[in-house]
């Protein structure tokens, strides 16, 4: 299947444990780890799914995700959120923007497992 | 009605408040009794002369009658008024109410001023704890790193035939980051134990005479003498820097009057030497011919030096706290209502009948003491009226106690209590749950 997974996340070691879970899972992983020029990594990699974390160096998540939303080609890849805070006012937010799905740290790897399959139709 | 002609208003308030008759005022001025009816009742213009000779025949100061002084009072009022439009408040008649009621109108005033500030505070307060940018690093800290390890330590034990060098790479992540966890924990830690420091600005009544016994160590040597008295009392709480607003003093003072009358029946000499051969309070009350209570007392205004650790709380039958002598480690709630399983509250059911128990206070560390509880009397029964008690609760290290006696599992407050399953709880926890 080698599906595209973009991570954007700047904790080393969760990257690495993404990463490793989605690799073993078949998808191919790119990362990248700051807000700045998230979009860019976007534009680059074409990725068939984002997952994207809400607290971001250089710029929040809900910034990126918009971004990637009020994009003509882009505008359609399933974003998936992940933010350490779970509160309603976040939530809201991220539903207001676009996000297709969202995910609370610290999460269960087959939970985003479950998420990543179930958004990107092999 | 305009505000010059309150003026009389005025005027009559304060000539029924001397007690001066119409007439007397009237000769004392040089005017016709009829014309100062007159000017009471507003139906005269007042002025020059005739209000300076009112005045000082009522011994105020001119513009205390005139309307000038009033005008910061007037405006007070009516932003007072104004954040309560919803009451319909009459603010056509502001200047009557405050010539007619000046104390009243003054308080209200002075209120309003209050709760503004009060209310300046809290939004303060609430503003630290929801944009604390160290409290939200710290937190972040804390959920990045619990999510690290949660991911990588599912992996090492979910994944099957795990290669040797990923296997070691994982679990060089999980140490890094329990390292990181601990750090962030104990930052959390620190950050939480200043926030509750920094609270010191904000004081009670009843933090302000903690405050004040704390100091003098919950002994006081000059009321200890027979010679003492009221004088003694009012020189100690003149001098307390800490006992900031009149209730303060007021609750210092009743402390204090029971505190004098305590030492007069029980007096320090004889009690030390008692003390010191056997300090067992049911030994005490039967050497003394006394109460518990009253031994209870004593025993909690001896120096640390004297009687080591003693931790006193009494309540009134309301179950509210009235006097705290802090026993280390043992929480007594500062506002919120007490542990329903405290001995204390026992006794107030069954007065005649003291109790004596071991408890341990939940929660880590706690330390097991020994209760000894017993209610008194302090107002007698009516017809109309029901007798008053007060419960005092003695609490002492466990070194005092029984061995072998069964400990009893208490709590602080149901707020901060982690027991679980308790059948006293009347609200939950946010400990029992919240990890």
């Amino acid at each position: 299947m080698d599906k595209k997974v973009l991570l954007i996340e700047d904790e080393p070691n969760i990257i690495e444990a993404i990463s490793f879970i989605l690799s073993r899972d078949g998808w191919e992983v790119k990362t990248h780890s700051n807000g700045h020029d998230a979009m860019d990594a976007v534009r680059a990699r074409r990725p068939d799914l984002v997952i994207l974390d809400v607290m971001l160096p250089g710029k929040s998540g809900f910034d990126i995700l918009q971004e990637i939303r009020a994009d003509a080609e882009l505008g359609a890849t399933p974003v998936l959120m992940l933010t350490a805070r779970g509160q309603v006012k976040d939530r809201e937010l991220a539903e207001k923007s676009g996000v297709s799905r969202y995910m609370t740290k610290p999460f269960a790897n087959a939970d985003v497992l479950e998420a990543v399959r179930s958004m990107v139709c092999p | 009605m305009p505000e010059s002609s309150m003026i009389g208003t005025r005027i009559r308030e304060r000539r029924v408040m001397n007690g001066i008759r119409q007439s007397d005022l009237a000769r004392m001025v040089g005017i016709s009794p009829s014309y100062l009816n007159l000017i009471e009742h507003n139906r005269r213009r007042i002025g020059g002369k005739t209000l300076l000779k009112l005045a000082e025949a009522l011994e105020v100061e001119p513009s205390a009658l005139s309307e000038g002084a009033e005008a910061t009072l007037l405006a007070a009022l009516r932003e007072a008024a104004g954040a309560q439009s919803e009451l319909g408040i009459e603010t056509d008649r502001v200047q009557e109410f405050a010539g007619r009621f000046s104390g009243w109108a003054n308080l209200l005033a002075r209120l309003h001023a209050r709760v503004e500030s009060l209310e300046r505070t809290v939004e303060t307060l609430t503003d630290r704890l929801a944009h604390d940018p160290h409290l939200a690093a710290s937190l972040h800290e804390v959920i990045s790193s619990v999510t690290a390890i949660r991911s990588t330590s599912s992996i090492l034990v979910e994944t099957e035939a795990l290669e040797p060098e990923w296997q070691a790479r994982f679990h060089r992540n999980i140490d890094e980051d329990s390292r990181r966890l601990a750090e962030g924990a104990e930052s959390l830690v620190r950050y939480l134990e200043g926030a509750a420091s920094s609270e010191a600005d904000i004081k009670s009544p009843q933090d302000e005479l903690q405050a004040f016994l704390t100091r003098n160590g919950f002994h006081f040597p000059s009321l200890e003498g027979d010679a003492s008295g009221p004088f003694e009392i009012t020189t100690i709480i003149e001098a307390a820097d800490e006992l900031g607003t009149e209730a303060a003093r007021r609750l210092a003072r009743d402390t204090l009057d029971q505190y004098r009358a305590d030492a007069r029946v029980l007096q320090l000499a004889p009690f030390l030497e008692e003390v010191r051969r056997d300090p067992s309070p049911e030994r005490l009350a039967q050497v003394f011919c006394c109460g518990l209570p009253l031994i209870f007392r004593r025993l909690a205004a001896l120096p640390e030096s004297e009687i080591g650790l003693i931790g006193l709380v009494i309540c009134d039958m309301s179950g509210a706290l009235i006097f705290r002598r802090p026993f280390p480690g043992f929480v007594m709630p500062r506002d919120a209502a007490a542990c329903a399983l405290w001995p204390l509250f026992q006794v107030l059911g069954q007065p005649q009948i003291p109790v004596r128990a071991q408890m341990r206070q939940a929660g880590r560390g706690q330390e097991t003491v020994l209760a000894l509880a017993a209610a008194e009397q302090i107002w007698p029964a009516t017809f109309d009226h029901p007798a008053l008690l007060r419960s005092h609760m003695l609490i002492l290290p466990e070194t005092y106690g029984r061995a072998g006696d069964p400990v009893r599992d208490v709590g602080a407050s149901c707020r901060i209590c982690p027991l679980r399953e308790c059948r006293a709880r009347r609200e939950p926890s946010i400990v029992a749950d919240g990890f």
